[in-house]
Order: C-alpha cells, then structure tokens, then sequence
C-alpha cells in the first residue's frame, strides 16, 4: 500500500518533477552568484541617506533605488529624456555596470513555477509541489521499514544498483527536498489565495507636504535612520512636485518620507503574517541565504537520478509479477487462489492450477497472499499455493498474509486447502505452509484438504495433488505444469581448478567465459567492456540447466560480470545430477545458464568491516566480494575445510589479497589435520575482536551449509550477549546475511 | 412578472439618455522591445494637476502587483469599484494593446490629461510613463513613452 501511494503519483509526475526540480538547481545558483559580485557593507556601516547622497553624485536623474536579497544595489534614472538601471557600489555610490536580468534566467524561472503555461501551469506547479511533499513522506517510510527502524536509517544499504542508489541519495536529499516541497505548496496556496500571502495593504499617502524648500536627501532624518541592509525600495518624489514624498519599503515596514522635513510619515511596520511569507520565500529561493540556495540546488539535483532509478526499480517489479490470463474479480470468482512465493517460481504451479480450474468451469481469482480480502462473497473454495523463505519464514508475497488474515470477514469463509513447496534437504521443510495452515484451522475455517506438499517442484506430486482437487469438483483435473525459466544462455568452461579428491570432498573453482566468435568486431567488443556476459555481481545466483532434467540448480557466483568471467565453486555431490555433470565439463565443453539476482547477500555500501563466514565450496562469492574490495574496506575472513594440503580454496589468490589490502585478515581453520577444528570453533577464539568489530558497525556475510550456518547463529549469539545484541537483531538491521545451501 | 419585465425596459429607456452623453474611445497602447515578463499597465484620467479622476483600463490580473503601478494606484486608492470590468490581462514585449472604453463628454476638452502607469516583475515602475491631454485634436496622434511603452494613440 505504501508502495503505491510513492510510486503512483511519482509515476505520473516523473517529468514535471524533473523539469521542477533541474529548473530550480539551476535557480538555486543565483543567490550565490549575485552575492559573489556583490560587496555588502556591515550593519550599521551605511545608512539609506548616505547611499542616497552618493548616489544622487553619480545620477542626477535617480528615480528609484532597489536593495535585491543579496545585497545588490540598483539604481533606475532618468537621463537625456531616456531610461536606464545601474548597479552601483554601496560604498561609493558609483555605477558597476548596467542592471540586465538574463532573459535565460527568466526563462527558467517561468519554467519552474509555470511550466511556462501561466496561471493553469502555476496550478500544476503547486499540484507538483503536493506530490513532491507525498513521495518525501512515503519515501521515508518505506526505507525506514526497509532498513528496520528509524535508528538504522544512516546504516550502510543494500540492494541491485538502482535499489542502492535510490535509497541512497534520497535520504541524502530528503531533508532539502522535503523544505523546497513544503515551502512550495505554501507559495502556490498563496497564489491561489487559499493561504494568506502576507500582502499589507499600502500605507495611507500623508495629506499634505510640508511647505519649505526641499532639503538634500542626505540630510533626511528618516533615511539616515535607516540602515542600507534593511533597504526593500526607495522611490523618489515626482521631479519638482513638491507635494509628493518618498516612498520607502524596508524590512520593518513601509512609510513616506517628506521631501521637506525628512520625517517619516504613515509607517506601516509589517505583521507576523507579512513575515512569515518572506521567510518562507526565502527558504524556497534562497534569496539572501545563498548556502541554503546552493543546498536546495544540490538536493534537487538528486530528483533525475531518482526518478531514473526509481523507474527502473517499478519496471523490475513490474516485469517480475507474474500476469495471470482471465483472471476473475475477488468479489466474482468462485475459487481463489493465493501464491505465497519469494522468487515467482510458485506462480507457474499457480498458473497450472488456475488454467485447469477455469477449464473445468470455475471462476477463479489469482493473487499474491498479501492481497488477500477482507472477504470473498461468491468462493466456495481457497486454495494457498506458498513456498517457505529461509528458516521458515514467510516468502516475499506473503509476509503480511497473516496480520491480513486477522481482518477476514466471519462471514463468506471458503473451505480451504494448503499446498507447501519446498525442499526435503531443508529442516523447515515447508515451515510457512504448515503455519499457515495451523493460522486458518485455529481461526475456525474448514479444510477441504490436508495439507500436501511438493518437493523440489516435482511435476508428479502435482499432478497427484490435482486428483485430488478434482475430486472436490467431481471431476478429472488435469494439471500440466511444464517448468519455465528465462532464457538460458550458452556458456564455455575456460579453466577449472580442482582441490579436495584426497579429502572425500572433491571441490572445483570453475570459470566460465561467453561463446563469442574469434573475429575482429567480437575482439573489438571485448576490448571495450562487452564481453558477452550477462549481467551479474558475485553473490548472485547462476542458474544452470543440466541436460536430463527441465528444473534449474543454483549455484552462487564468486565473480562479476566486471571480471570479465562468470565463477562458481562446485562440491561434487553423490549421485548429484547437475555437480556431477560439472565436475565432468572439460575445457571448451558449454553450460545452458542464466542469472537470479540475490541482491540481498553482497557487502553493503559504506566504509564499515565486513566479516566473511564460510565453509568449503562457500567460500566461493565471499572470495568474489573480498576480489571487487578494490577501495579496501575492512574483511575479515574465516574459513573452514578439511585439509591444507588438499582442499584448501583459492588458496594463491589469498595470499594475493592480503598482500595488495583487499583481505584484512585470514582465519583459515582446517578439520581433518592434527588438533583440526571447525570454522565455529576459530569464530569462537577470537570473540572479542568479532564484537567489538560488530559494535562498530560491521556486517557479517555467512555462506556455506546449512548445519555450519546453524553453528556459525549459535556461537555468534554466544559472542554478542554480553552486549545486549543477538543474530537475530542483525538480521533486521540486515547486517547479518546468509547464502546457504542444503547439503550437510 | 410582466410587471418587473416592464419596469426594467422603463428604467433602461430612462438611463439611456445618461449613456448618449458618452463616447467609445479607443486607446491603443504599442510596447517596446523590452526584457522581461508582460507589463502592467494603467490607463486612466486626471485632471491638469495630476489629480486622479478615473480608471479607463487596467492590464494585469495580479492584484498584488498594482501598487507598482504607483501613481495610479495611489489615486485610484486601488478600489476594486475603480477598476471593475475595465481589466484584462498583462502586455508581452513588443505588444499592443488596443481596447475601448466609453469615457464621458464632459472629460473631453476639458483639460484633463491620459496618462499611462506601467511595471514590470523585477523591472522598473514607470508612474506616468505616459502623459497626453485629452483633446478632440489629440485624438488620433501617438504619444511617445518614456518607459516600457513605445507610443501611446487614442481614437475618437
């Protein structure tokens, strides 16, 4: 919900708060510029009658003389029956040069406040303005919920590039965004008289002049009073009528001063309401608070690249939610259908499901289960189709399901039936569903059928889970799934590697290149950064197809696309299908693969440590960050394996780190020698380091299996009680991250 | 009904004659080539002293804008009344404006002069910018301005 309320109003208002906010950067220069070609006497250093004296040397003919926010002085006259207006140097009274505001700058700044459409244009500013003010709001409160509370909202981020930089700039240039949106609407409602524009009415013309000779304007008592900083206007009386006065605005008041006696006559000092106009003025222009302006200037800045990134990020999001053909309304369809799932894998099995029901004449309603109603009036049946995130938790689209679930009307409840995916090799084998279930059976709805589950997306339990759907229906229910994934690119093996045959854990560092063809376009290509690869970081995913089987394994890549090579670190698995067929691959032989970003595990920006916990084939991403660590952060690395002599991973390119300052440390720990011990144990001895680097600030990446990562939570949890934190807690700041795999 | 119908049609004969004793009179008011946004402008009447006597036109729809139109607005104590129905919008630069106003026998050869106010957002103000009698023989014959506006003609 929060979501949509900041991208669909930044959505519609993309350009106009693009055009707003390039045209005020570059108006939020003026300030500082016209301050730098101006010299501003101190306070009490000149007063108007002083000016004025020196001036009326250098112009006869002064008719006005104006004091602009930053201190500029101009001077209109008449001279030889013409016009003209001069900047003139408070100190000396003498012209600068001609006073020409740029036509560009005018420009610019109708184009700001009007989209040069005038007073409908002034309309869509203001509207711009409101939306401006919207997205700052929600903006703030999406990454306060992202990064886990208000405290940790300077922590260091996390997510793909436009994620990171998004978020980045924009709690950089909150703060100017958020004064230049406010004091904006307030001068648009003022424009439009829906707030009070602080305009007093003019102060009463005196009735009658004092009869005596017109005394030099230096001499005037009311304009020696007044000093040259609090100057607005200074008009002059009508040549030779010697009834008329001066007219004087300054930033106390406004008043007329005699020509004669030089008194000050019908003052008309400003209100609280006058006041606070101007200042809000000068807090969105930045007049005569030039760093505020050039701080506005650099905030708006940030809007492009936001609306930039933020357009790609709805585009991704876009893109990856599932669409689901004929699909019914909530309140219409007869069956619903929930999806609980993290990488959109559960959607095909959804799709299935919807497809054969509509075929056997349902109606039937297709959603995420976050999106579940408050009610579903006409379904007689609910089916949840949810995978389970990590340790149990609930997957991605569906982590509000079960607050959602507490507001489901007592009325209009279908009978339901739960269908888990997940992987046996994981001990919370299809944790969320059975939550899930437990949720709906404790709230008093009816099941139609127990729960099933689905191991590793085999296509037969479905099909046999749709028999008995069918029979819900009273008849044969045919669910085809045919596993899909994005298209698969041709990879070549380049070099590989191998460690750890002597040690009953044969493990391969393999190196993959794109197949381009050896000419001189391709060459040329290479040579200026297009190597063929998709795009990936290390700590990605590559997919890849093993012949013989439709569902793709995940392996975490140890390279960049940068790097001009994709590396993955390869345990050969007993009687595994595809680590037995890459184990295999000679040099020149091909993968089918593609790329699941996993933008969650990789080092956050920012300058703090990062601890790398790792054992085995797991070190294979975290040698991928500690390589790209080319501005040399802080890494500690500690890793487990079973013998120096025989599996001891990248063993070279350590050495390498550490001597170049990529890798901080090395804690490489081994099982199988005399006094072994396990990656845990050497996390362990060295406790107090580990927390006092984790209270200044550090993340830990943890990767390796699934029983090691156990160990790693429970001697960190260990380490950090006697400060009050736990791994748990880390988590939510998202300092704490794990890629882990299912073999033991 | 027919009654108030008939009322109405007897108070519109009755003022009719006041009406005649009115002229249209056209003012035609040529800009220069100046930098900046669209002027404000003031047309109205004085008296030989430079007393205001009554608004003929006002440009501009910004209210707040008008006390740059400074003698003019210091005459016409900017009363709504004073300008209602003779205002339109501002003059761009290089522009004309070319209105008519229906302006009463009695102003006409009487020694009353037009004069013009103009102003412009973060320009100069130019209190009678322009300033011609309004005569029968003026009529028809431009006056030159002597700040944003380039000449100033009015047609009887």
């Amino acid at each position: 919900m929060l979501r949509r309320i900041h991208s669909l109003p930044a959505l519609i208002a993309t350009l106009l708060l693009v055009v707003a906010a390039i045209s005020g950067a570059f108006l939020s220069a003026n300030p500082a510029i016209e301050r730098l070609g101006t010299s501003v006497p101190a306070n009490g250093q000149i007063s108007v009658a002083a000016l004025a004296e020196r001036v009326a040397r250098h112009y006869p003919g002064a008719e006005q003389i104006q004091r602009s926010p930053s201190g500029t002085i101009i001077v209109y006259f008449s001279q030889d029956g013409g016009t003209g207006a001069e900047r003139v140097d408070p100190l000396s009274g003498q012209g600068i040069g001609p006073y020409a505001p740029s036509p560009f700058t005018r420009w610019v700044k109708n184009l700001h406040r009007s989209f040069l459409a005038d007073t409908p244009g002034r309309a869509v500013a203001g509207v711009s303005a409101l939306i401006m003010l919207v997205l700052c709001l929600s903006g703030m409160a999406l990454l306060v919920k992202r990064v886990g509370g208000w405290r940790q909202l300077m922590r260091p981020l996390r997510g793909n590039f436009s994620q990171r930089w998004h978020a980045e700039l924009g709690r950089v240039a909150i703060f100017g965004l958020l004064l230049s949106a406010l004091t904006g609407l307030y001068m648009s409602a003022a424009t439009f008289g829906l707030v009070s524009d602080g305009a007093q009415t003019e102060p009463d013309f005196p009735g009658v002049a004092t009869t005596g000779p017109v005394a030099p304007i230096g001499t005037l008592p009311a304009l020696q009073a007044i000093d040259l900083n609090d100057l607005r206007e200074l008009v002059y009386p009508s040549p030779g009528a010697s009834e008329d006065f001066y007219s004087l605005r300054t930033a106390q008041g406004d008043g007329y001063v005699d020509q004669a006696s030089g008194a000050l006559l019908s003052w008309r000092a400003h209100d609280g309401v006058h006041k606070t106009y101007e200042l809000i003025y000068q807090l969105h222009t930045g007049e005569g608070r030039w760093w505020l302006g050039l701080l506005l200037g650099l905030s708006a800045l940030s809007v492009p690249l936001m609306a930039g990134t933020g357009v790609v990020m709805w585009w991704q999001r876009y893109r990856a939610m599932p669409r689901i053909a004929d699909n019914s309304g909530a309140q219409s369809a007869d069956t619903v259908i929930l999806v609980g799932s993290e990488s959109n894998s559960t959607w095909g099995f959804a799709k299935a499901l919807h497809d054969a029901l509509r075929e056997a004449g349902q109606r039937v309603h297709t959603a995420p289960m976050n999106r579940l109603a408050t009610q579903y009036r006409q379904a007689k049946h609910l089916f949840i189709l949810t995978s389970t995130y990590a340790d149990g938790d609930a997957p991605g689209s569906a982590n509000q399901f079960l607050a959602r679930l507490d507001r489901f009307s007592d009325s209009h409840r279908p009978r339901f039936a739960v269908l888990g995916f997940g992987d046996r090799q994981f001990p919370k084998f299809c944790q969320f569903a059975i939550d899930t279930q437990d949720a709906l059976l404790a709230r008093g709805w009816q099941q139609s059928l127990d729960l099933d589950t689905i191991d590793r997306q085999s296509t037969q339990e479905f099909a046999r889970w749709g028999e008995a759907v069918g029979q819900l229906f009273g008849r044969k229910l045919n669910l085809a799934y045919t596993h899909k994934h994005p298209p698969t690119q041709a990879l070549e093996l380049i070099s590989r590697s191998d460690y750890g045959t002597q040690v009953q854990a044969p493990t391969s560092i393999l190196r993959f290149g794109s197949i381009t063809p050896q000419n001189r376009v391709a060459r040329f290509l290479r040579r200026i950064g297009f190597n063929g690869l998709p795009r990936f970081e290390a700590g990605d995913l590559v997919a890849i197809v093993p012949p013989g089987s439709p569902v793709p394994r995940f392996y975490s890549l140890a390279s960049g696309s940068k790097d001009g090579f994709l590396e993955i670190c390869v345990r050969k698995q007993p009687g595994g299908l595809c680590s037995g067929m890459l184990h295999g691959l000679q040099r020149g032989q091909r993968i089918d693969a593609f790329i699941q970003p996993n933008p969650n595990f990789r080092p956050a920006s920012g300058k703090s440590s990062v601890i790398l916990i790792g054992a085995g084939a797991g070190i294979g991403p975290l040698a991928g960050f500690i390589r790209n660590n080319t501005d040399k952060y802080p890494m500690y690395l500690y890793w487990g394996g079973r013998d120096p002599a025989s599996d001891f991973l990248y063993e070279p390119e350590l050495g390498g780190y550490l001597a170049d300052r990529r890798l901080t440390e090395l804690h490489a720990v081994f099982s199988r020698v005399k006094q072994g011990a396990y990656v845990q144990d050497r996390v362990l001895d060295n406790a107090s380091q580990i927390r006092q680097l984790i209270e200044e600030g550090a993340q830990i990446l943890v990767c390796g299996s699934r029983a090691m990562a156990a160990s790693i939570m429970h001697a960190l949890d260990g380490i950090l009680s006697p400060i009050d934190l736990d791994v748990r807690t880390l988590k939510r700041q998202g300092r704490y991250r794990e890629d882990v795999f299912g073999y033991a | 009904m027919n009654k108030i119908a008939l009322s109405l049609c007897l108070a519109g004969a009755f003022a009719l004659p006041g009406l005649a004793q009115a002229r249209p009179v056209i003012l035609t008011t040529q800009l220069k080539n100046y930098s900046g946004d669209g002027a404000y402008l003031a047309i109205y009447v004085t008296d030989a002293a430079g007393q205001y006597q009554k608004t003929l036109w006002v440009s501009g729809k910004k209210a707040k804008h008008y006390k740059n139109l400074r003698d003019w607005a210091r005459g016409s104590g900017l009363n709504r009344a004073e300008y209602d129905g003779v205002s339109g919008a501002s003059v761009g630069s290089g522009r004309a404006l070319k209105v008519t106003v229906d302006l009463a026998d009695t102003l006409i050869d009487a020694g009353f002069e037009i004069r013009v106010d103009s102003a412009v957002e973060d320009g100069r103000d130019n209190p009678a910018d322009v300033r011609t009698a309004l005569t029968t023989q003026g009529a028809g014959k431009p006056t030159p301005g002597r700040g944003y506006v380039q000449s100033f003609t009015y047609d009887m």
